[in-house]
């Protein structure tokens, strides 16, 4: 049956029509719905682990036991999947094994723009580059048959573009072979020096292998142009950029497998054409390959190699005419993400301003209060590097500028990546203040559940990972626990923990505004005959309150009542009385 | 067929996603090949969203760029003006006149510019703005806004009402629907 699925499912159909009965991954955006979606089959067992090395070990562990299995992530997720992953390039695999990453060239939810193909390169790992949902369910029952051909990991690698477009698919039945024996094999999985010696040159073995397959196989395929003067090179929605933009103008040769690249393939096609280009987004990645070969290329000298490109950018470097629509002359001013009316982070970091406090922040919704007019955040560099990051600026200044930092993470942050901070701050005593923001969620990837949340990614109930008791088992005595809807106890509780000459945690708990659980009061509502105009219900940043003709007025389809404001307005001009 | 382009923009949480999904539904079953392209995660948060739906004989890039939307689907006023530019001459702004302030004209450091219908409409662009707000309360909540910008859009195609009436039985909750094709109704008649 046709349908229309995104890359993303269509990548989950095609496991689950390969028979991938294991999937253990972390959330992060845009790799997110390949495990929601494969979650909704119930012959896969699917899990949200705490992390993405946690994952693809568990994932390894499940190949090993002999079913094909899988685990997917964000590009930055591959970094903390890296120690695993290169690794296991060595044992090779017993059922197939796929790790899904997805990059996200343009930022559009990210802190880097890093190009994943370098990994597949590095840790000698074949990558297949689905450019549409067709191509992402076809690849995913291609990788399980490569994995267990050459006894191999396979990587498949997305991109916003591809993960978050819905294309035509079709579907097919699931297949599920038998699931193999696990025997024990030394040799193969204990990778100890002796043993991964041996492995080395296998693996070297294994990529001329598979080199000599990408020449011949059906997904690297050269497509007839009408003229030659120019050849193209291409892979991923690049691909269908270069359709769109010149259809069959000029031949092009489509890699869908993007490592290892073939050799004879590219040589024979760059003979055939007057000038070689490579069009790829982020970094040079084929273009460097093609240069190794000896081959003239052209492709970063014409295709820049920061953010996203499309098919007017490909007509325009290749010298066609662009169109382009009338704009208006008058500036339109800019709409970025702010937090949700009611998010219960916004209060918490309007204290933590108001306390002129250095914030070290982590990965999540929170980042948002480093942007206007809360700008209470300091840092952001990955998962859990707030807590860790603390613990150096504690420890390299002095005793005052302890007393006035503190580091923010999220739940699902903390337990992904920040518990370890902890620990370091517990065992090398630094007089660190940590900010746990419980909002009971993953939530700015979307609402998935974490090992705090008490229900897994199925959506059943199950065992709850308790913060306070995690705490303090791993050494740190003063724990506490505040409402950020309450900003008076906030701001007493973080003065005193900030004044301790020991390890803190403060736990600001209340559920995300946006889970449907979560009960509203009602708007607040807003009296002009008491508003003074003095703005100081604006200093939060709410989306929900504006000044019109110098009073602030409340937008009562955003408002949620979480009477925040209430608490900042002295005139009692914002009451919950009578909008509720 | 040469591929038709729409831009469905509007801002992070107003259900610009359901309409993208609801439209590439519809365009399936009528035999077209089909590409829709969404935003998820940081950006739905209250910022400035789009997605793309494009339809035709063979439909290649799943992003539509600057000078090829035959038409615009805009949930917010401001939102019509940003994207313009991607716009062919002569196409089509359809926009719920409702204007949601950004943060930045909320803290005082931008104006949300005047008269952007008029401003619109003296482009080389076909303006159709409208208060879908007013009509999706009418059919029961503010969140209808995106049927009834579907009703209003389907006035430009030759589509039966069955054959939107199940796209959107297809797309909504059962609890909702009622107020949803109430509101695509609205959208239809305005």
């Amino acid at each position: 049956m046709k349908t229309l699925m995104l890359g993303n499912e269509a990548v989950a159909r095609g496991l689950y029509e390969a028979g991938c009965s294991f999937v253990s991954s972390y959330p992060g955006t845009p790799s997110t719905e390949i495990t929601e979606c494969v979650a909704k089959y119930e012959e896969v067992y699917a899990e949200w682990a705490p992390n993405e090395k946690v994952a693809l070990e568990a994932a390894f562990g499940a190949s090993l036991r002999g079913v094909r299995s899988f685990c997917a992530m964000k590009h930055v997720g591959l970094n903390v999947a890296a120690d695993p992953l290169f690794t296991i390039s060595y044992t090779g695999v017993n059922a197939g094994l796929i790790i899904g990453v997805a990059d996200d060239a343009g930022m559009h939810s990210s802190q880097n723009e890093q190009d994943s193909r370098h990994y597949a390169k590095a840790a000698k790992i074949p990558m297949l580059e689905p450019s549409d949902s067709a191509e992402g369910l076809a690849f995913a029952k291609l990788a399980y048959e490569l994995s267990e051909q050459f006894d191999t990991a396979v990587l498949i690698k997305m991109c916003t573009r591809v993960s978050h477009s819905q294309s035509v698919v079709e579907t097919g039945e699931r297949v599920v072979s038998e699931q193999k024996k696990y025997e024990k094999n030394p040799a193969k999985y204990i990778m100890m020096p002796a043993y991964a010696k041996k492995k080395h040159p296998m693996v070297e073995e294994r990529t001329k292998a598979l080199t000599a397959w990408a020449e011949t196989a059906e997904i690297n395929r050269v497509e007839p142009g009408q003229k030659n003067d120019y050849g193209i090179i291409t892979s991923s929605t690049c691909y269908q950029y270069v359709k769109e933009a010149l259809g069959d103008t000029y031949p092009v040769l489509k890699l869908g497998m993007i490592w290892p690249m073939p050799e004879q393939k590219i040589r024979d096609f760059a003979k055939s054409v007057s000038k070689l280009v490579v069009v790829e987004e982020l970094d040079g990645f084929i273009e460097a390959h093609c240069r190794n070969l000896g081959l003239l290329v052209s492709g970063k000298d014409l295709f820049s190699g920061i953010g996203e490109l499309s098919q007017n950018v490909v007509q325009e470097k290749l010298g066609q005419a662009v169109k382009a629509g009338e704009t208006l002359s008058e500036e339109i001013p800019a709409r970025p993400p702010v937090m949700c009316a009611g998010c219960p982070h916004r209060s918490l970091f309007y204290v933590l301003k108001k306390l002129n406090l250095t914030v070290l922040g982590d990965i999540g919704c929170y980042t948002l209060g480093a942007v206007a007019p809360l700008n209470a955040i300091d840092t952001t560099v990955c998962m859990g590097a707030s807590v860790s990051g603390l613990h150096g600026f504690v420890k390299a200044g002095d005793e005052e500028s302890a007393g006035k930092t503190v580091a923010v993470i999220g739940d699902s942050t903390f337990i992904h990546s920040g518990v370890t901070g902890l620990i370091n701050i517990a065992y090398n005593e630094s007089n660190s203040t940590v900010i746990i923001l419980d909002n009971s969620i993953t939530g700015m990837t979307g609402h998935q559940q974490n090992p705090t949340t008490g229900y897994n990614l199925k959506g059943d109930p199950c065992t709850k990972i308790d913060l306070e008791s995690l705490c303090h088992a791993v050494g740190i005595k003063r724990v506490r626990v505040v409402d950020p809807y309450d900003m008076e106890t906030c701001q007493a509780v973080i003065k005193e923990e900030l004044a301790v000459k020991e390890p803190s945690v403060v736990i600001s708990r209340r559920p995300c505004a946006l889970l449907k659980y979560v009960k509203h009061p009602g708007p607040i509502c807003s009296d002009p005959e008491k508003c003074k105009g003095c703005k100081a219900c604006m200093s939060i940043g709410c989306p929900a309150i504006s000044m019109v003709d110098g009073k602030a007025v409340i937008d009562e389809t955003l408002c949620v009542g979480c009477g925040v404001c209430e608490q900042l307005c002295k005139f009692g001009a914002l009451s919950a009385e009578g909008g509720r | 067929m040469e591929t038709k382009n729409i831009m469905i923009v509007g801002v992070g949480g107003q259900g610009t996603l359901l309409a993208s999904k609801l439209l590439g539904r519809l365009l399936l079953t009528k035999g077209f090949d089909v590409k829709v392209s969404e935003v998820h995660g940081m950006s739905q948060r209250g910022g400035s969203v789009v997605t793309y739906v494009r339809w035709g004989d063979r439909v290649c890039s799943p992003i539509i760029d600057k000078g090829q939307a035959d038409c615009i689907l805009s949930f917010e006023l401001l939102e019509a003006a940003r994207y313009t530019e991607f716009l062919k001459p002569g196409g089509r702004i359809i926009v719920n006149s409702q204007q949601i302030n950004p943060m930045p004209v909320i803290a005082g450091a931008a104006v949300y510019p005047e008269n952007l219908v008029e401003k619109l409409s003296a482009l080389d662009v076909r303006v159709d703005a409208f208060d879908a707000l007013s009509l999706a309360e009418k059919a029961g909540s503010s969140k209808a806004v995106n049927l009834v910008l579907m009703g209003r859009l389907a006035k430009h195609f030759d589509f039966t009402d069955e054959e939107w009436m199940d796209a959107i039985e297809k797309s909504v909750p059962p609890k909702f629907l009622e107020m949803n094709k109430k509101a695509f109704e609205f959208g239809q008649n305005a």
